[in-house]
């Protein structure tokens, strides 16, 4: 292990440490604006310089690793100097409008002038030019405020290898985008957002929604409900400084209510509704693959997280069988509302209007495709991002923090700690293994406090295998039989999983993936900057939730039970499959 | 086969020959299609293949068509923000077609110094069309180009894969002139260099 000084101080780190990690060991946070933990260093903002003795220039710290001997200082007047002057360039470039900019309350590149005592732009030089790229339901992007970090690229790129961003031009014509410079709706997109979340400025942010719901609050002929995605409870205080991993589902409610919601329901009930119809449907291939020797498309991938289902629409368009018909919770949830809900209060689908808030722009883009109108109209009027909740409450001066804790209303808004897991990578098939084990040997699964340790935790690809034991005789035939299961997160990852099973090295019978690394908690729409620390935090939240339920198997919620029973059927019934399922498409990759 | 810096200096490469298909006519756009689909399928697994391949589907097509950098986006598994990303990067790459015959004068900083300017002007004049243009008989496509390596020849041009050292404002001219009769000349034997 390598033996320097880093202002002084003797720090020995492992060999190949960063001059910038290596001084965070020691409490030396060397500023940044591209550098992003475990994904990318590539030197390219240039503000976290650093003198180096007996080096002629500054060295950039993110990309230099340690030496033995090596003497660093990095606040000396030639680092301090530095760093201000690629601030004060890279301001002269930004076509900022810092006011009314969407980045106003966290935007690191003014946060970083005002830290380094930037007090004016002395160079009076060209703006990026770019124009607004809004062609896309998710996101809009900026190039005039972009500042070249390519934090978007990598993620866009390496974490989800989609490759929809990439530097395009040369020079100080260099624009980061599509191809050719195009918007965003001409190349394969799927509208995961991650490059909004990683965005130091407000070069990408989502669309935002939050005028179009005030209208519909205001409008009294309209009856506006709201649904709330299972990880925005983990990380919603965020946006209020409370700590990540504070669970705020409570006090969310109420702010609901004060917002004049006319009901506050929870997305958790369609993810056990989720749990149902999908475990169903596993059982149903299960039984085609297992006792009638049919062919069936096996494993199964689970469908809850639009922007997955877009990447196998663009990039597996061949596999397109193996997906799940289920329709999302958010998109189950809005066409049950605007029927099952509707008809209990004796409203037409077209007076109810459908908020949702999610972690994801993708459920912005979903909410929106045109065969998600099984109600008669739009199913889900408006998808609105964590981001976007914090700011209307905001908006509406309520103090989140001194909200009383309610609970959300009643038909379509209760549920168990199933439902609570969707948010983390690895709980949809937890969720879905504590029932359809229920369904097929009569026992509870049988694992400490219901949790599949395998599928825990923020790995990128997990595996699991359970062998059925004492199967009831309706299911006698999966006697013996070890499912196979596998989860991914990120698109990335879930890339090197199919192309395994696709290859035959991997077989499975259930697959669950999830868009963003580490599933919902750490989804595009959630509160900035999402880090492996805040989504290990968010996590934690989440499966604190799920152990202070009294219940939690989906098959217990009552509300699920209710449903089948007044209004449902059975579960793949022909309700079932006009209101809670649905069909993909092939699309053109370029 | 190798394609380490040099090998690709012309406008073609050395492993793939021009199009047949004179670009006098139109170009028969499925045909060109159909080899770049067997550079493709050699060129697929190689680390490193999206240049090598973009150049030699410049040979065959003369440029690079929207329909080429497709297949290739597909063929070579890269997105095609980033096959686009590269082909704007380079000065070389060109999505709209050009002349039979390609000049590029150096803007480097010998040629600049030593007159660089003056012969692109004059090219400029005689051909009566701008840098990134391509006159109306397609004949010519004017290009600058930065630093070609030949500093010592400065300052340099090139026509086609020819290099010519120390060009004379004056002399442009000729020097154009025997590119024009070369074209009516050996129309029917002489490999397009787009």
């Amino acid at each position: 292990m390598p033996k320097l000084t880093i202002d002084g101080c003797p720090v020995e780190v492992p060999e190949g440490t960063s001059i910038l990690k290596a001084a965070r060991t020691i409490g030396v946070a060397i500023p940044t604006l591209c550098q992003m933990e475990n994904v990318h260093a590539i030197g390219a903002c240039r503000v976290c310089v650093v003198e180096v003795e007996g080096a002629r220039s500054l060295a950039a710290s993110c990309v230099m690793p340690v030496a033995e001997g090596m003497k660093i200082h990095t606040q000396t007047q030639r680092v301090r100097e530095a760093r201000k002057a690629v601030v004060e360039l890279l301001l002269s470039e930004h076509d900022g409008d810092c006011q009314v900019c969407d980045r106003n309350d966290d935007c690191e590149l003014q946060a970083l002038a005002n830290k380094l005592n930037v007090k004016i732009v002395p160079y009076p030089g060209v703006r990026t030019s770019g124009g607004i790229d809004d062609s896309t339901p998710g996101l809009v992007r900026d190039s005039g405020k972009c500042i070249k970090c390519r934090r978007c690229v990598s993620v866009c790129g390496q974490v989800q290898e989609v490759g929809a961003l990439f530097p395009q031009f040369r020079g100080f014509k260099t624009v980061i985008g599509p191809a050719f410079g195009a918007d965003l709706d001409k190349v394969a997109c799927v509208q995961c957002g991650q490059c909004a979340a990683v965005c130091p400025v407000g070069a990408i942010t989502e669309k935002s929604n939050i005028e179009e719901v005030w209208a519909a609050l205001d409008d009294k002929s309209k009856t506006v409900v709201v649904q709330v995605a299972p990880a925005v409870r983990a990380s919603l205080g965020e946006c209020f400084g409370m700590a990540p991993g504070t669970l705020v589902t409570g006090k969310m409610v109420a702010a609901l209510r004060r917002l004049k919601f006319d009901a506050v329901f929870d997305t958790n009930f369609t993810a056990d509704l989720t749990i149902i119809e999908e475990g169903h449907e596993l059982l149903h291939r299960l039984t085609t693959a297992v006792k009638d020797k049919g062919e069936v498309a096996l494993p199964q991938f689970t469908s809850c997280s639009p922007g997955w289902i877009r990447y196998m629409e663009y990039f597996y368009p061949e596999m397109l069988p193996y997906l799940s018909t289920c329709k999302s919770p958010q998109q189950m949830f809005g066409a049950l509302a605007k029927t099952y809900w509707a008809a209990k209060v004796g409203k037409k689908a077209e007076d109810i209007f459908v908020v949702s808030v999610m972690p994801c722009h993708a459920k912005k883009s979903e909410s929106g495709r045109p065969e998600m109108t099984d109600s008669g109209v739009r199913d889900v009027d408006v998808a609105l991002t964590t981001r976007e909740l914090g700011r209307m409450i905001k908006q509406a001066g309520i103090d989140f923090e001194r909200m009383p804790e309610e609970s959300m209303d009643s038909l379509m808004g209760a549920s168990t700690g199933a439902a609570d897991i969707f948010a983390n990578t690895g709980g949809v098939m937890e969720a879905a293994l504590r029932t359809v084990w229920e369904v097929v040997t009569g026992r509870e699964l049988p694992f400490l406090n219901l949790h599949v340790p395998p599928l825990m935790g923020l790995e990128g690809i997990k595996h699991a295998e359970v062998t059925i034991a004492g199967a009831v005789p309706a299911w006698s035939f999966l006697e013996g039989v070890t499912v196979k299961v596998a989860v991914a997160s990120g698109l990335g990852n879930a890339r090197k999983l199919v192309e395994k099973i696709k290859s035959g090295e991997a077989s499975y019978h259930f697959v669950e993936i999830m868009t963003c690394p580490g599933g919902c908690i750490g989804g595009g729409g959630q509160p900035r900057t999402t880090t492996n620390e805040i989504r290990q935090k968010r996590l934690e939240a989440i499966y604190r939730e799920d152990e202070g339920k009294k219940l939690r198997k989906s098959h217990e919620n009552p509300e699920v039970a209710q449903i089948y029973a007044e209004f449902l059927g059975v579960p793949l019934g022909e309700k079932s499959h006009h209101l809670l399922h649905t069909e993909y498409a092939a699309r053109a990759r370029v | 086969m190798g394609w380490r810096g040099g090998e690709h200096r012309g406008n073609r490469t050395m492993t793939e020959p021009a199009c047949k298909c004179n670009c006098q006519q139109d170009v028969d756009e499925a045909k060109c299609l159909k080899r770049l689909d067997v550079v493709i399928r050699e060129y697929r697994d190689k680390p490193g293949a999206l240049i090598p391949v973009l150049q030699m589907a410049q040979g065959i097509f003369g440029y690079l068509p929207e329909s080429a950098l497709k297949k290739i986006s597909l063929g070579l598994d890269k997105s095609y923000s980033e096959v686009a990303g590269v082909v704007g990067f380079y000065s070389f790459f060109s999505t709209v077609p050009r002349g039979k015959n390609l000049i590029r004068v150096c803007l480097g900083t010998a040629c600049y110094v030593r007159g660089g300017m003056q012969v692109l002007e004059a090219i400029r004049k005689n051909l009566g069309i701008d840098v990134g243009q391509t006159t109306p008989d397609r004949q010519f496509s004017l290009e600058v180009a930065r630093c070609f390596g030949a500093c010592g020849l400065a300052p340099a041009i090139t026509i086609n894969d020819d290099v010519h050292q120390r060009v004379k404002s004056a002399k442009v001219h000729e020097i154009i002139n025997s590119y024009r009769k070369k074209s009516k000349s050996t129309v029917a034997k002489k490999k397009v260099k787009a």
